[in-house]
């Protein structure tokens, strides 16, 4: 039975780290990494089941260190990355890894959260990313619709393109590329754009954001102040090319068309603070959603910048009689863009949002306190997009 | 054996269950009998009350309609001498007009005598040809021209205050004076009002006394000159709205060559660039064509909304800025123990008490909440930095994050979620509150991302302490303000892998010192 209820899951430690299992399209599964500094750091494997509306969660130790950012290979259920710290005296680094899951836990098996007796899994390493030379790792990304060999990791002023082979044991550096200018620059985010055949990747630093030719590694565009204060994160439009969405510390959301860097082609300013995420769905794109150290988490229907502005076009040969009002109001004027809902299930500052890659309509948000939430887009707007 | 007895024991068990579930059900079926059975006894009694009643509706009816039979023709002569009354109370009216117009204006009831002549104007004009009438109509037309100019004198004196000088206006309207020349007439007056404030303002501008401050500058000008305008034009659009649009047009030139001049007079003020709001109506800058009063005073207020929300934002933002710094420019894993408050908390306080004074000058205190006697919902907090020595717990150690996170987060449900960004209203209170809501968010979120040492730990409990003892009173509830440092401690505990906290007395020493 379908509930648009919220469903709320807590982990018993602070939490910045979420990804849904990309590679998993049938089952909707979330990772999500720890960040404690006392006790041995963890990924929960969130399984949802949405017929029932329960969560069945399994736990996979992650002893080396509090984990800042974990990502799914889109090509194997089983393999991760993270980004975690390492302190050693006096000194803390963060390092990235990419890592194995037990076989048996890929495609989940159903444990209950309250099933105590069940026991921590170790993830098997497979290889590190080496930054002796470069520096500390803020993200790793995998290249979407890829086979999962390619992956690209930001470091300080770095952008690391590395080639995993002999099946992931060993991450080769292929090429790299660095950012120039005087004081600390560092990258805070990035993307892998899914189009032009994944040679893209887009980053943020400061408050410029840049995109990147992959295959040369070099600036193919950059913007400059997109935003007032820092830039934290960024997203590609599925559908459309050249469009993508930054977030950033000044409570404002920008769309940009990267053809035409001057200025945004949209700005909402729905947050009373740092704006932490922004994700498009990945099917349609006028959902945006939005996360914020406001505690909320916000879904916006961006409607006029989206691949369909007009909504949909009804075809003159299905129009019956009696439904003839419905075509009059399916008018030619473009649709105008609204905040859907404000989800307020938060008490502490959401860190990460992300939508499932199996289920189009769900998403999870993260807070600092550990909460999971799962929510979905509301039944009527879902039915006003498909039908 | 023993399973036999246990299982004749449990056939017991549940008989007895059986039975006692059908005697309380036995006692419900009795009752709801009992029920039935007194409703269906109220019932009849009502139907014999219902036939009653209906015997009753028929003889009354049947009287009414005698009744009305009996005074039938009584009835229609009564209709007919009260309507020739009503005629000739009409008629006396009439009569007696010139007499009573003549009074009312003796007595200055100018109001009252123009509502007369507006009654009678109709039906004297329909019966002019009857010479008894014809008279009545050039005597009150005399009266009535007496009137009117009685009220031009008072008009163009102008000595008398705005409403009255309306009054004037609204009454030689409805005496079907010509519009245009009231029209011309009432902006003039109002010109040389305007102009007399643009002058003293003017004055004040001048080289030879100091140039006075801002604040008292806009805020003359808003009062005098602004209201003065607003007043102005609520007034004409009232009076002359049925003029249609070339009334408008001459408001709107009028306005506009008047605010003009006002606003240049501002800007004159304003170089050297200030960098303080300015009261609400005193700033509709854009010099866009003059709209219709009360468009223009809602936009005024929503612009002075705004720009306070972007001053709030702003002077946020700069202390944000060196809190920010502070957090991330600093090595937390190695740093001493703390003997000081760290100059930069200083310097946040002194910020956000000059931005205090200066918005205290502007607007009004705001209402604060009274301090809460009731310190049961300050009970948990181990790292807290406020004054409560005793609650102190010397032998602290975290033994599993369990008890950190549920006692914060079971305090967070009893007290109200902090909305970061509130509308700020228009006193010094809620505009400082804004301010240092943002500063101390910020401030949480770069805790959130460093590591801390166990010094590194302390300093932030010293620098909180610190910032606890000077902000709470810039702030509508000091519980906030609490709340939010409290976060901050208990944040930067969490990301210190040996916390120890530093004993509350040598916090409060330090921050004495500082």
């Amino acid at each position: 039975m379908e509930d648009d209820a919220p469903v709320i899951y807590g982990l018993e430690f602070q939490a910045r780290a979420l990804t849904p299992q990309t590679a998993e399209t049938d089952a909707i599964r979330f990772l999500v990494g720890t960040q404690s500094l006392k006790y041995d750091n963890q990924i929960h494997i969130i399984d949802f089941d949405d017929e029932n509306n329960i969560i069945n969660k399994n736990v996979l130790l992650h002893q080396v260190g509090e984990i800042w950012h974990i990502s799914a290979s889109p090509a194997d259920k089983g393999v991760l990355a993270t980004c975690y710290n390492r302190t050693s005296d006096s000194k803390v680094l963060t390092c990235a890894a990419v890592w194995r899951m037990p076989k048996e836990l890929e495609s989940g098996s159903h444990e209950s959260p309250d099933d105590s007796s069940s026991t921590a899994q170790t993830l098997e390493l497979l290889c590190h990313l080496d930054n002796t030379a470069h520096g500390n790792m803020a993200c790793v990304m995998w290249e979407p619709m890829g086979d999962g060999k390619k992956i690209i990791s930001l470091a300080d002023n770095h952008i690391l393109l590395w080639d995993l082979q002999e099946s992931s044991s060993q991450a080769v550096l292929a090429s790299s590329a660095s950012l120039e200018g005087k004081g600390q620059l560092r990258f805070t985010s990035g993307r892998w754009s899914p189009h032009h055949n994944c040679t893209q990747v887009a980053t943020a630093s400061d408050t410029t954001l840049r995109g990147w030719d992959t295959r040369s590694m070099s600036q193919i565009y950059c913007i400059e102040n997109a935003h007032g204060q820092l830039v934290r994160d960024l997203d590609f439009n599925p559908n459309k090319q050249y469009y993508l969405a930054s977030c950033g510390d000044d409570c404002k959301v920008k769309f940009w068309d990267t053809r035409n860097v001057t200025e945004p082609v949209k700005t909402l300013e729905e947050h009373s603070h740092w704006v932490w995420n922004v994700r498009y769905n990945h099917s349609h794109d006028q959902l945006v959603l939005t996360g914020s150290s406001d505690s909320r988490v916000i879904l916006s229907n961006m409607v006029s910048i989206s691949s369909e502005p007009f909504g949909h076009l009804v075809d003159d040969d299905d129009i019956s009689d009696q439904e003839d009002h419905r075509s009059e109001e399916k008018s030619k004027e473009p649709l105008q863009d609204n905040v859907i809902a404000t989800y307020e299930e938060h008490e502490d500052s959401v860190y990460a949002v992300d939508w499932s890659s199996a289920d189009p309509w769900l998403f999870a948000s993260l807070s600092y306190d550990g909460r999971l939430v799962i929510n979905r887009v509301p039944r009527a707007l879902k039915y006003h997009i498909l039908l | 054996m023993d399973s036999e007895t246990d299982m004749v024991r449990q056939i017991r068990a549940l008989d007895s269950d059986m039975q006692t579930l059908v005697y309380e059900n036995y006692n419900k079926f009795i009752s709801a009998t009992d029920t039935i059975r007194k409703m269906k006894n109220d019932f009849r009694k009502m139907e014999d009350e219902m036939d009653r009643l209906a015997t009753n509706m028929a003889v009354i009816t049947d009287f009414s309609a005698r009744i009305s039979a009996t005074l039938q023709d009584r009835h229609e002569r009564i209709t007919k001498l009260a309507g020739v009354h009503a005629l000739l109370r009409k008629l006396q009216f009439l009569f007696e007009l010139p007499s009573r117009l003549t009074k009312c204006v003796e007595l200055g009831a100018y109001g009252q005598a123009v509502r007369y002549q507006g009654r009678a104007q109709a039906v004297l004009q329909q019966y002019q040809h009857l010479p008894s009438f014809r008279a009545i109509q050039d005597d009150c037309q005399v009266i009535t021209a007496r009137l009117a100019q009685q009220l031009r004198q008072r008009f163009r004196e102008g000595g008398s205050g705005a409403p009255e000088q309306a009054e004037c206006v609204e009454l030689l309207l409805a005496l079907g004076e010509p519009a245009e020349e009231l029209c011309e007439e009432f902006l003039a007056h109002a010109r040389g009002r305007l102009e007399e404030e643009l002058r003293s303002l003017e004055a004040e501008l001048g080289p030879s006394p100091p140039a006075p401050d801002v604040l008292e500058f806009t805020d003359h000008g808003g009062s005098g000159f602004v209201g003065g305008l607003c007043h102005v034009a609520a007034a004409y659009q009232e009076l002359f709205a049925v003029q249609g649009p070339a009334g408008a047009e001459k408001l709107a030139a009028f306005a506009r060559e008047l605010g003009s001049r006002y606003f240049a007079l501002v800007e004159r003020r304003l170089y050297p660039p200030y960098p303080l709001p300015l009261s609400s109506a005193s700033l509709a800058q854009d010099q866009s064509p003059v709209t219709p009063v009360s468009t223009l005073c809602a936009e005024a207020r929503e612009t002075a909304r705004r720009l306070l929300t972007h001053y709030v934002k702003v002077q946020g933002l700069v202390i944000s800025q060196m809190l920010r710094k502070s957090v991330e420019t600093r090595d937390w894993l190695s740093t001493l123990e703390p003997r000081n408050v760290r100059a930069v908390m200083k310097r946040v306080v002194e910020d956000t008490t000059a931005i205090d004074v200066q918005v205290g000058l502007l607007y009004e205190e705001g209402v604060r909440k009274a301090q809460s006697s009731d310190s049961s919902k300050r009970t948990f907090s181990v790292y807290s930095s406020s004054r409560q020595q005793g609650r102190y717990a010397p032998s602290y150690t975290p033994s599993a994050p369990m008890d950190t996170n549920l006692l914060s987060n079971i305090q967070k449900l009893f007290s109200e979620r902090i909305d970061v960004f509130s509308p700020v209203e228009f006193n010094k209170v809620s505009v400082l509150t804004g301010i240092i809501k943002i500063s101390l968010k910020t401030l949480l979120e770069c805790v959130r991302l460093r590591t801390f040492g166990r010094f590194g730990l302390q300093q932030v409990q010293v620098d909180c302490h610190f910032l606890q003892l000077y902000l709470w009173r810039f702030v509508a509830d000091e519980e906030l303000v609490h709340l939010l440092l409290d976060e901050v401690v208990a944040s930067a505990a969490l990301r210190c892998p040996d916390p120890v906290p530093m004993e509350p007395s040598v916090v409060e020493v330090i921050c004495e010192r500082g």
